[in-house]
């Protein structure tokens, strides 16, 4: 393998044994109870100049022989030393971590841990400068990228990645042969592999690395790339030279590159508007501007007659015109230039992330195809209760919204008294049911049975219930959000990769859309009651006439719609804020999955609810900076939608239909 | 008498279900053509496919002079051209005055801005009262309509067919639900009205149909079973087969 | 009897309730204008004859949703968002005159007058400062001419009714669908407002719409007499003209397509003619009702135009009493009058001993139980209940 051949790697692997074999010494001398072995403290003493007042060279040899030592205790230190936490006593020398707080100074041994106070003008506190601190920095990587405890190692590990530069190459790779972890070892070989790609000596090494990332689609194994393929804008008016990108087209944006050229002092500044008019202004004499009285100076022409007048006097600089811009600009090659100076790398580079973003892309689809899915989910059991009461009773619920909110509450005030939250979730779905079915079930009775026949009507006392609902939501639970928090196994998400990842509540709310899909299906096609729903819906005379109570179907209908409107309230409570006006926020996006899908179908809601979901993810992916056009054109599509297929994706079908 | 209304060939089906099924019709002007048939005969849906209500999957329909092609047209311009319908339940405006009703159907320009500038005219009241004096509501014109009797709501659906002056009439079971003596009204003002223009009834009872004294056609599952004159047609043995209930009349 | 006798001729006698309406109008206007700061009375605050000019404003739009609603049958939930656009096309007027005023008066006082560019740049600054931009975006094109604006108070709103009422009513979209469909509109509409480059300064809408330009000597007591004269004179002339179109053939047309579209087009009318024309013209006199109302409001938002908005329309509209005009000016008058008595702190509070009902928090509780009994139990609203007792007498 490549990095095995370093020069330096067969140092470090020299030191590490010599480290091994000394640390066998001390604990055979500790053991056998000779006199104690050296500590830090005393090769600290050795070197008390160089770390009193070290220099980034007179450092190097401390570290040395502190790597050497290789007790746990030097890595601490070292940190401390870089944090300017070490402290010398000035009597005796000694060294000491300390923390000051006023006049009194909290001293730490460096060997033993003991801590102890002390006033503190007797120390003074060691401020090593950044170029030794790096050295330090540096050092501290390669103890802690050995360091006994895997977390050490794991967290140097993060550092280097968080800020990777050349230096810690081979380190990592000296630190390899030692590693005992499968995950850290697994960890160091990719940083091995980002590191060598970035700092590789050998331009095979390199483009290997490079070529062994085209299937990574991972944000840090594409940063490694970009970083790779890092540019800088150049002009010059000679030939182009050095690695060169690509070379750039001044008339796409003449301003911007003649700035760049000013910037440079290649070019003379454009004498803005403004410039014009603070030089006319500072040049006034006896209310004129050389020939041009100022009252004349309202107008870009006169102006510029002054101007050049007072230029021609030499008072200010000249007006640069758009022929000098041009003419300016023509004279220069504008190039972006490779940071890497060796074509190979960067050709390399180029080729692996062009294949990189087509996996990129493949995966961001995946991943929007997944968020139009998880959209759909939610519209779905947001519309689906409409789609009940709508579809099969020809019922307009304004409320059905804020029956979403009612689930969305209790779940809410569920989890006020239960503080499983796993074990609230469960009562609050039943619970959630049982209200809004209650509220459904009531409003059935009160209001909506005398309005039977009478839709617009319909519409406006169920809005009239709506307003009510929403205010006294606002009065009992306040205007600010309330959070109904989901159990931990549902926090965080499922990753598949850096680019595609769902949150495990929406996944939660996909099943639970698929659940309720099923159960009404069944509750509709298999059942006493679905049965006598859809002879309701059909014919109500002729199935009253056949013993079905329409007025109890009527009932429990609704009841159903309402219901699965609150347990959909708990699951959107989920993802989503809590308010008084959450329900609101759905109930035109509901009426229109119900009304795109085609009303009285539970297939036809599915299907509304994937189309009202995928396209508006799909443009909001057109124009991410904008989710209120996205909505904007969202409704639009829908308007016009209507105007093809006024009965919806899935249209009913016979004589009735005809109407 | 010429031809006024041909229907050849059409045919209709809901969702699997053939409601029409290669009808053929022809309708002379003048003349009084009552249609009659069992439940089911596709009655509802031939006057439907007429008057542009539904469109006909397949079939050509050619009215009047110039044989303009019904199909495809919509309800408003096929009634303009001249074809008038009464439905079975009879719809009147109840919110408004017979007057107003009868204003509405009045053969007139029917544009938004001609109907919003229109101004009364001496003739058009006085058609107005020859109507309501036809129809026996004379005395009711400034009452809403909704407190006609139901009788008194059939004539004044008929007396709105007959404002619009159309030359082809469909009616839809005017007697139902008529007293005997406003039965004998109505079939005086639907003679009278087929003597200068096309009119077809749609009716169940026999009784009726026997005192307009007209051509007969029965209708049997979408198509002509028999057409001609009412002891004609009764005699008929299939049409006997078909009324007592027989379903195997075409084997 | 001859039908001379029970046909009046004029349309006032057919109509004598118009009569009623504008002498009501007119006693009323007069009260308020005596009353009023602007004549040195001072028994009416400038900002009561503000809101007083602000409800005439709204009985003019409740008249346009009885007229489309009441007597048409379509229950729009679009009609404030028609009202919104309006008070829209005259406020980028106002805010632009009155901005281009500010800003030559503060560039006046410099030692080289400024150029036609640098007005422009500096009004562009003021205005669309807050979303981030100082271009002025092209619907603001005309913003500098009154008469074009004026103009567009009526075009927009008309034109966007035309084109959206046609597309709704050709694919026969009827019933709630279409009530739907409306709501659909109003909030794309408001959503498209809410951006911040839409061009109309995104949440923020226009302010300082009180500010007429060219008036700056007029104090508001005078403007807001003149706004609610304007108010008043547009009502009356919004009356007679919605009572004309009712009472004519026309009238007797749209109520019975309201009751019967289908036995309508068999009578030979093209039903969707009738429709696109009465949403149309409503949807105009919509658009004037909400050039009147902002300048008196002072500002507008796409708050306002939210599908709310629209649907509280419908709800002064019913308990008014649909399908009379005096209905929804009753309605609008005393909902909106009450809506704001209540919520401004007016009402007192009300101490059940274990909780002090406050109306600033439960109006809208009782507005919307209100609505569910007006519905229930007086379908024809207040002005049913007057109907009834005028009958009885």
């Amino acid at each position: 393998m490549p990095w095995r051949s370093g020069r330096l790697f067969k140092t470090l692997t020299r030191k590490h044994k010599m480290i091994r074999v000394l640390l066998s010494l001390v604990w055979l001398v500790a053991s056998v109870g000779l006199a104690a072995a050296q500590d830090l403290q005393t090769v600290l003493q050795t070197h008390a100049e160089e770390v009193a007042s070290p220099s980034r060279n007179s450092v190097s040899i401390v570290l040395d022989d502190l790597a050497e030592l290789g007790s746990p205790q030097v890595s601490v230190f070292l940190e401390q030393w870089a944090e300017r936490n070490i402290w010398q006593n000035d009597e005796a020398g000694l060294f000491f971590i300390g923390s000051k707080d006023g006049d009194v100074i909290t001293l730490t041994d460096v060997d033993s841990g003991e801590a102890t106070t002390a006033p503190s003008d007797g120390y003074t506190q060691l401020r090593p400068n950044g170029g030794v601190r790096r050295v330090i920095g540096s050092a501290l990587v390669q103890f802690q990228l050995t360091d006994p405890d895997p977390d050490r190692r794991r967290s140097a590990l993060e550092s280097i990645g968080r800020r990777a530069d050349a230096s810690q190459l081979p380190l990592l790779e000296a630190s390899l042969e030692g590693e005992a972890e499968p995950a850290i070892r697994a960890r160091k070989v990719q940083l091995i592999n980002f590191l060598t790609a970035r700092f590789g000596a050998q331009t095979d090494d390199r483009v290997a690395a490079i070529e062994s990332l085209s299937a990574d689609t991972s944000v840090e194994a594409r940063a490694v790339l970009s970083q790779i393929l890092s540019t800088s804008t150049e002009r010059t008016d000679g030939e182009p030279s050095g690695n060169i990108a690509r070379v750039l087209d001044p008339s796409s944006d003449p301003a911007a590159f003649y700035a760049e050229l000013v910037e440079a002092d290649l070019a003379p500044p454009l004498v803005s508007p403004s410039d014009i008019r603070t030089a006319l202004e500072a040049n006034v004499v006896d209310g004129r501007v050389g020939d041009v009285p100022t009252a004349r100076l309202g107008s870009d022409a006169a102006r510029a007659e002054a101007y050049a007048a007072l230029a021609a006097d030499g008072r200010v600089p000249p007006l640069v015109s758009q022929s000098d811009v041009a003419q300016m600009l023509s004279r220069f090659t504008f190039y972006e230039k490779y940071d890497e100076a060796d074509p190979t790398v960067t050709d390399a580079a180029r080729a692996t992330m062009d294949a990189v973003e087509t996996r990129v892309g493949v995966a961001q689809t995946v991943d929007l195809a997944l968020d139009g899915l998880s959209l759909a989910s939610i519209y779905f059991l947001a519309a689906i209760g409409l789609a009940i009461t709508f579809g099969q009773m020809g019922v307009i619920n304004m409320a059905h919204g804020e029956f979403i909110m009612m689930g969305a509450y209790t779940g809410y005030v569920v989890q006020l008294f239960v503080p499983d939250y796993t074990i609230s979730l469960l009562i609050a779905l039943p619970l959630a049911f049982a209200v809004t079915f209650g509220a459904g079930v009531a409003m059935e009775r009160l209001v909506i049975r005398h309005l039977y026949h009478r839709p617009l009507e319909t519409l406006l006392a169920t809005f009239g219930i709506s307003i009510a609902l929403q205010q006294i939501a606002k009065n009992v639970f306040g205007t600010q959000a309330r959070p109904l928090t989901s159990p931990e196994w549902l926090g965080g998400a499922l990753v598949i990769s850096d680019v595609i990842q769902i949150s495990y509540i929406r996944i939660a709310i996909f099943v639970l859309a698929l659940v309720f899909l099923v159960l009404l299906l069944f509750i509709l096609k298999k059942t006493r009651l679905g049965l006598e729903v859809r002879a309701v819906t059909q014919n109500p005379g002729m199935a009253a006439s056949m013993g079905i109570n329409p007025d109890r179907i009527n009932m429990m209908t609704f009841g159903l719609g309402s219901g699965i409107a609150g347990v959909a309230g708990v699951g959107i409570g989920l993802y989503a804020q809590v308010t008084s006006e959450m329900g609101a926020n759905y109930i035109v996006q509901s009426f229109m999955t119900v009304v795109v899908g085609g009303v009285g179908s539970v297939f036809g809601t599915l299907a509304g609810a994937g189309l009202i979901g995928f396209l508006q993810k799909g443009i909001e992916w057109l124009n991410p900076s904008n989710t209120l056009a996205a909505q904007t054109y969202m409704i639009l599509f829908i308007i016009l939608f209507i105007q093809f297929r006024p009965k919806g994706i899935v249209a009913p079908k016979g004589r009735a239909a005809a109407d | 008498m010429s031809s006024l209304l041909e229907m050849s060939g059409i045919s209709k089906s809901f969702d699997g279900f053939q409601a029409i099924k290669n009808l053929s019709l022809n309708i002379g002007e003048p003349e009084l053509r009552a249609v009659i048939g069992p439940n089911g005969a596709g009655k509802t849906t031939f006057m439907d496919i007429i008057t542009g209500k539904t469109k006909p999957d397949k079939g050509t329909i050619l009215f009047g002079d110039d044989n303009r092609s019904l199909v495809g047209m919509s309800e408003s311009a096929i009634a303009s051209l001249g074809i008038g319908r009464k439905f079975q339940k009879p719809t009147v405006f109840e919110a408004q005055s017979v007057r107003e009703n009868l204003a509405m159907a009045l053969k007139n320009p029917r544009g938004p801005f001609s109907v919003l500038f229109y101004k009364k005219t001496r003739e058009g009241a006085a058609r107005l009262e020859e109507i309501a004096d036809e129809i026996n509501l004379t005395e009711h014109l400034t009452r809403p309509a909704g407190e006609l009797s139901h009788g008194q709501k059939q004539w004044l659906e008929i007396g709105m067919l007959l404002a619009q002056s159309p030359r082809l009439l469909l009616v839809d079971e005017p007697a139902a639900g008529m007293t005997a003596h406003e039965r004998e009204h109505t079939t005086d003002i639907l003679k009278r009205a087929a003597q200068t223009r096309a009119v077809i009834v749609v009716e169940h009872d026999m009784e009726f149909v026997r005192r307009l004294e007209c051509k007969v056609t029965v209708l049997h599952e979408g198509s002509v079973l028999a057409e001609g004159s009412l002891d004609h047609v009764t005699n008929n043995k299939t049409v006997v087969d078909v009324y007592l209930g027989r379903t195997d009349v075409e084997n | 009897m001859s039908e001379t006798h029970m046909q009046p001729r004029t349309f006032i006698a057919r109509n004598p309730s118009v009569l009623y309406f504008l002498a009501a109008l007119g006693v009323f206007t007069a009260i308020v204008t005596v009353l009023s700061d602007a004549t040195g009375a001072g028994l009416i605050s400038t900002s009561f004859v503000k809101t007083l000019g602000k409800t005439l404003c709204l009985c003019l739009v409740a008249i346009a949703m009885d007229v489309v609603w009441g007597y048409c049958g379509i229950l729009s939930l679009g009609h404030f968002a028609f009202f919104g656009i309006g008070g829209y096309a005259i406020g980028m007027w106002l805010m632009y005159a009155r901005t281009e005023l500010i800003v030559a008066e503060s560039l006046a006082g410099q030692v080289i007058p400024p150029t036609p560019q640098e007005i422009s740049d500096a009004i562009g600054n003021q205005i669309f400062g807050v979303v981030g931009s100082s271009e002025f975006p092209t619907i603001w094109m005309f913003a500098d001419s009154l008469f074009v604006q004026l103009a567009l108070v009526v075009l927009v709103p008309g034109l966007l009714a035309l084109v959206f009422g046609w597309l709704a009513f050709r694919s026969r979209v009827t019933g709630v669908y279409l009530s739907i469909l409306t709501q659909a509109m109003t909030l794309a509409l408001a959503l498209y407002l809410f951006q911040n480059d839409s061009g109309l300064r995104g949440n923020n809408g226009l302010s300082g719409l009180q500010n007429i330009p060219g008036f700056e000597d007029s104090g508001q007591d005078a403007i807001s007499i003149a706004f609610f004269l304007a108010s008043a004179l547009a009502l009356a002339l919004g009356y007679v003209l919605f009572a004309w179109i009712t009472d004519s053939k026309l009238g007797n047309i749209i109520q019975a397509i309201r009751d019967d579209e289908s036995r309508v087009r068999f009578l030979g009318y093209h039903v969707e003619s009738y429709k696109l024309f009465v949403f149309t013209v409503t949807a105009i006199v919509a658009g004037i009702a909400g050039a009147l109302y902002y300048p008196q409001a002072g500002i507008i938002n796409p708050a306002e135009i939210a599908p709310i908005a629209s649907i509280y329309l419908a709800v002064w509209v019913a308990i008014g009493g649909r399908g009379r005009l005096y209905g929804a000016v009753i309605g609008a008058a005393l909902v909106s009058l009450l809506s704001s008595w209540f919520t401004g702190g007016g009402a007192p509070n009300i101490d059940l001993g274990f909780y002090v009902v406050q109306w600033v928090d439960w109006w809208l509780v009782l507005l919307g139980l209100t609505f569910v009994l007006v519905t229930l139990f007086a379908p024809k609203g207040i002005a049913g209940v007057f109907d009834r007792l005028v009958r009885k007498s």
